[in-house]
């Protein structure tokens, strides 16, 4: 089954929220910081908008292969 | 115990002149519960002062913006208007969000930062050249973020007179009636509509272009979500940004040792800029109420499904339980995490550009002008959503 990578880079994280507003299945704020519910999740167009989305930038999301496909260019 | 039975107290607190927090909210924050307001127009409303409370409606789905239609609206002026992108919930707020979300995010907002400081240092220039007095929103703090913004989306800034007319109105509480204000938002859409025809036929490097092929080749939305999308960012994308510059110096101006150490110290202004939009209460008052879509529990009140919710986010931001010393400016506070931009889904889309623009603008002032003065009364603006000076006087 393939399976996309999501992480988000705590060192840019500004805990806006947009992320957890838009995709609460996919991401959860936690001290004042975001991070994803799971690290692994069935591909779903939900997380590219997530990445797009994030005013820092702070989210990737990888395919199965390790290639970023989110934030979209 | 306040419940939604409860007689309502009048709403907002603030004066809509100046840019101080009324103290009805420190009441309103140490007692339990939330507090029953009425606006001038539309239905009671519960009133989120605290921090973690605002937190928690701002940034959670069963608080919904999209119920909002169709409702009496808890609101500041006649006009119940629907308010586009602000008004939608994931996923078609997403939808929309995701088409012009990368054109703000922090990284590419920092490659214009040569460009902005340029256009601040220039309007310096012309207001040197001119001499004392100068007015600081007229020609300093409006004409940096409408080029930046008019630059980017694909609007002339010599129309700058037309559409802030319209502008204005779109941000406007009781200066207009209902009628006026939905007739000064036809003329902005027919204007946008305007260009977007210009750009269809002689495409541009510029987002107008983008959403136009978001649409036209991708069907992502639809025509009037591509006006009323384009009239946002003009709009969200000036005002504010125009009314915190003026707030900020105003606010640096009765706090002369803070504004000294950030002459001495310019790297200091980021943070400055983070401690001032958790310092200024932008708001005459809280607008854009969020309904519960089920009986959610805040800060000790049972808000019951199909209510809707105000936060006062500037009183939040001030809230003791989450800053120490709230009522003191500090530029060294070691948590940021304000709620001047918002939080959650609607989180200010433009934020790394207010950021990039606030700092520049700041900075070009205060190290150009070591004697920055008010020269005049400041005409604070009394009608509009957002508070900030109309017209301020300085001299150097």
């Amino acid at each position: 089954m393939t399976v996309w990578k999501l992480d988000v880079d705590s060192t840019c994280c500004i805990g806006s929220g947009v992320c957890a507003g838009t995709a609460p299945e996919l991401f959860v704020l936690e001290d004042d910081q975001a991070r994803p519910v799971r690290a692994e999740t069935a591909p779903d167009e939900t997380a590219l908008d997530a990445a797009d989305s994030c005013p820092v930038a702070a989210i990737t999301v990888r395919d199965e292969t390790g290639e970023t496909i989110g934030p979209r260019p | 115990m306040t419940t939604a039975n409860t007689e309502p107290v009048s709403y907002p607190f603030n004066d809509a002149d100046g840019l101080g927090l009324s103290e009805a909210y420190d009441r309103a924050q140490e007692d339990a519960g939330l507090l029953r307001v009425r606006l001038p127009y539309g239905e009671p409303a519960w009133l989120v002062t605290r921090y973690a409370d605002a937190r928690l409606v701002l940034g959670d789905r069963r608080f919904s913006r999209a119920e909002a239609a169709g409702r009496d609206v808890p609101r500041l002026g006649p006009a119940n208007a629907d308010t586009g992108i602000l008004g939608m919930d994931p996923p078609d707020h997403t939808r929309l969000r995701t088409l012009v979300a990368k054109a703000f995010t922090a990284h590419r907002v920092e490659r214009m930062r040569p460009d902005v400081r340029a256009l601040a240092e220039g309007f310096l220039d012309a207001m040197e050249k001119k001499g004392p007095p100068a007015d600081l929103v007229e020609d300093y703090a409006l004409p940096i973020p409408v080029a930046v913004i008019c630059r980017m989306l694909g609007v002339p800034e010599e129309d700058r007179p037309k559409f802030r007319e319209w502008s204005d109105a779109a941000l406007s509480t009781s200066s207009l009636t209902a009628e006026e204000f939905f007739a000064k938002r036809e003329e902005l859409r027919a204007y946008m509509a305007g260009l977007v025809a210009e750009r269809r036929a002689q495409p541009q490097d510029d987002l107008m272009t983008a959403l136009i092929d978001a649409r036209d080749a991708r069907d992502r939305l639809t025509e009037l979500e591509l006006i009323d999308l384009c009239v946002a960012i003009l709009v969200a994308g000036h005002e504010t940004t125009a009314s915190q510059i003026p707030n900020f110096m105003v606010t640096l101006l009765e706090h002369p040792e803070h504004l000294a150490g950030l002459r001495e110290e310019p790297d200091l202004i980021p943070a400055a800029v983070e401690e001032l939009m958790r310092f200024v209460p932008l708001g005459a008052g809280a607008s854009f109420p969020r309904y519960a879509t089920e009986d959610v529990q805040v800060g000790g009140t049972l808000v019951r499904a199909g209510e809707p919710v105000l936060v006062a986010v500037g009183a939040a931001n001030r809230d003791a339980h989450r800053f120490t010393a709230p009522g003191k400016l500090d530029f060294g506070r070691e948590s940021q995490q304000h709620l001047g931009f918002g939080h959650g889904a609607h989180h200010c889309l433009g934020a790394p550009l207010a950021r990039l623009e606030l700092q520049e603008a700041l900075r070009a002032l205060i190290l150009r002008f070591p004697g920055l003065r008010l020269a005049g009364d400041i005409g604070w603006k009394n009608e509009m959503i957002v508070r900030g000076p109309f017209s301020m006087p300085v001299g150097w």
